[in-house]
């Protein structure tokens, strides 16, 4: 099962590299987002300061949204996908590894990214710290969430938009605790609270969401 | 190692595909699905492989429900659609290494090269899929059928179309070694190749309701 795991991650890994373009669009998106908005509220470094959690990150899930068609409709187009749901491993598997690979393109860069893009909105370096975690925590269940959507879409005609309509208000319970562990950290109020529940939504998205979006993508296969 | 499908029937839009399909496929045999353009060949393959739900019947792999027992059937399969299955980003070997990793089988570039050449393709063994054409596409995907151990039960949408003589000549005899070997095969095809396998059925879909013994 471990094989079948890296051999998609792997599989997944050097097709990301060989589409380098795409892997990069996603992250200049994030940001441009970031970098306008303090073009255009002005250098208020207290007013930055207060909006730099949400704006983050709103960016960090518009982003990880963005990148959520190239996540099986290449592999439903060209007929790999088929292959995978026929092969002898489970196809929960298979989608485990898919997300991992989405997540290590197009979520773990915005993380990385993230401390020095905060650095516009003039946040103080613990703020940073937890934003780094917290977006650490958060940005895999966007994506594990987001697999669920780009299943479910699947062949579906307008599918992007449509995805985007079943998965944003999924998507509210890790914003609120991922911006409030921010606020909560500048606030000097604990930021545990907000980061457990960033923790508890992670296990629960990894315990659950392979299984929905494989089961969503053997209805998109029929 | 018999493939059984029961009063099978497909609706597509609203129009009755097929209906009352019986089949079997035991070891050593091959099924030649025959019909018109849009008379269900491929939706049919599609349900006996497991990808779509029949509308009424069932489909039984050694007796047992292939929904049921999907993973031991998976084990026994190989299925080969219109869409080749290949990523075009990514080398002829490659592909087939990852074909082969995730049927739980060890992989590597040798046993890839030794199917690639089986078809004529040592060239393209590092070649992305994305420059080759059709025919050499469907060649490579094809090539998969050459690797070891080779499951029991071989589906295959069109696999004739596209290919050139030699490559025909080389399915062909791949297939026929696989009927030996006391192997099944399902099929589709337009052109006018029969299998001289052990029991050749035909099953012509053009009709409304077909049945085998």
């Amino acid at each position: 099962m471990l094989a079948a795991l890296r051999c998609i991650v792997e599989r997944d890994l050097l097709l990301a590299w060989r589409r380098r373009a795409d892997v990069l669009t996603t992250l200049f998106f994030f940001v441009i987002v970031i970098s306008l908005f303090p073009l255009g509220v002005g250098p208020d470094p207290a007013l930055l300061r207060t909006m730099a959690p949400g704006i983050l990150w709103v960016a960090a899930l518009l982003a990880s949204m963005l990148a959520l068609g190239r996540l099986f409709a290449p592999d439903h187009a060209d007929g790999t996908l088929e292959q995978m749901a026929l092969s002898t491993e489970p196809l929960t598997v298979i989608v485990a590894g898919k997300v991992l690979a989405h997540w290590l393109v197009s979520g773990m860069p915005l993380v990385l990214l993230s401390p020095v893009l905060a650095l516009q909105y003039d946040l103080p370096l613990p703020s940073v710290l937890v934003l780094f975690i917290s977006l650490l925590l958060g940005t895999p269940v966007l994506s594990l969430i987001g697999a669920i959507g780009a299943a479910l879409t699947l062949g579906v005609r307008g599918g992007g938009v449509l995805v985007g309509v079943l998965v944003l208000p999924l998507y509210v319970p890790v914003l609120i605790f991922g911006a409030g562990a921010v606020g909560a950290e500048a606030a000097g109020v604990g930021v545990a609270a907000h980061l457990l529940l960033l923790g508890g939504a992670l296990a629960a998205s990894i315990a659950l969401a392979p299984w929905a979006t494989a089961a969503a993508l053997r209805i998109a296969l029929e | 190692m018999t493939l059984e499908a029961h009063d099978l029937a497909r609706i597509r839009g609203g129009r009755t595909l097929f209906s009352s399909i019986d089949l079997r496929v035991g070891a050593g045999e091959a099924l030649w699905l025959s019909g018109a353009n849009g008379s269900g060949k491929s939706s049919l393959l599609r349900i006996l492989c497991g990808l779509s739900r029949p509308a009424a019947g069932t489909v039984a792999w050694n007796g047992a429900d292939i929904r049921r027992a999907r993973e031991d059937f998976h084990a026994d399969l190989f299925y080969c659609g219109h869409a080749p299955g290949l990523k075009d980003d990514l080398p002829a070997w490659r592909n087939i290494d990852v074909s082969q990793r995730l049927s739980g089988h060890a992989g590597g570039i040798d046993q890839a090269a030794r199917a690639l050449a089986l078809f004529g393709l040592e060239h393209a063994l590092h070649l992305p899929c994305g420059i080759l054409s059709q025919g050499q596409r469907k060649r490579v995907a094809l090539a998969r059928l050459a690797l070891t151990p080779r499951p029991r039960l071989l589906i295959l949408d069109e696999p004739f179309s596209a290919l050139d003589k030699d490559s025909v000549a080389a399915l062909h005899a791949l297939l026929e070694q696989h009927l030996d070997a006391g192997g099944s095969v399902v099929y589709t095809t337009h052109q006018d190749l029969e299998l001289a396998a052990h029991r050749l059925h035909r099953l012509d879909l053009s009709e409304a309701s077909c049945s085998l013994p």
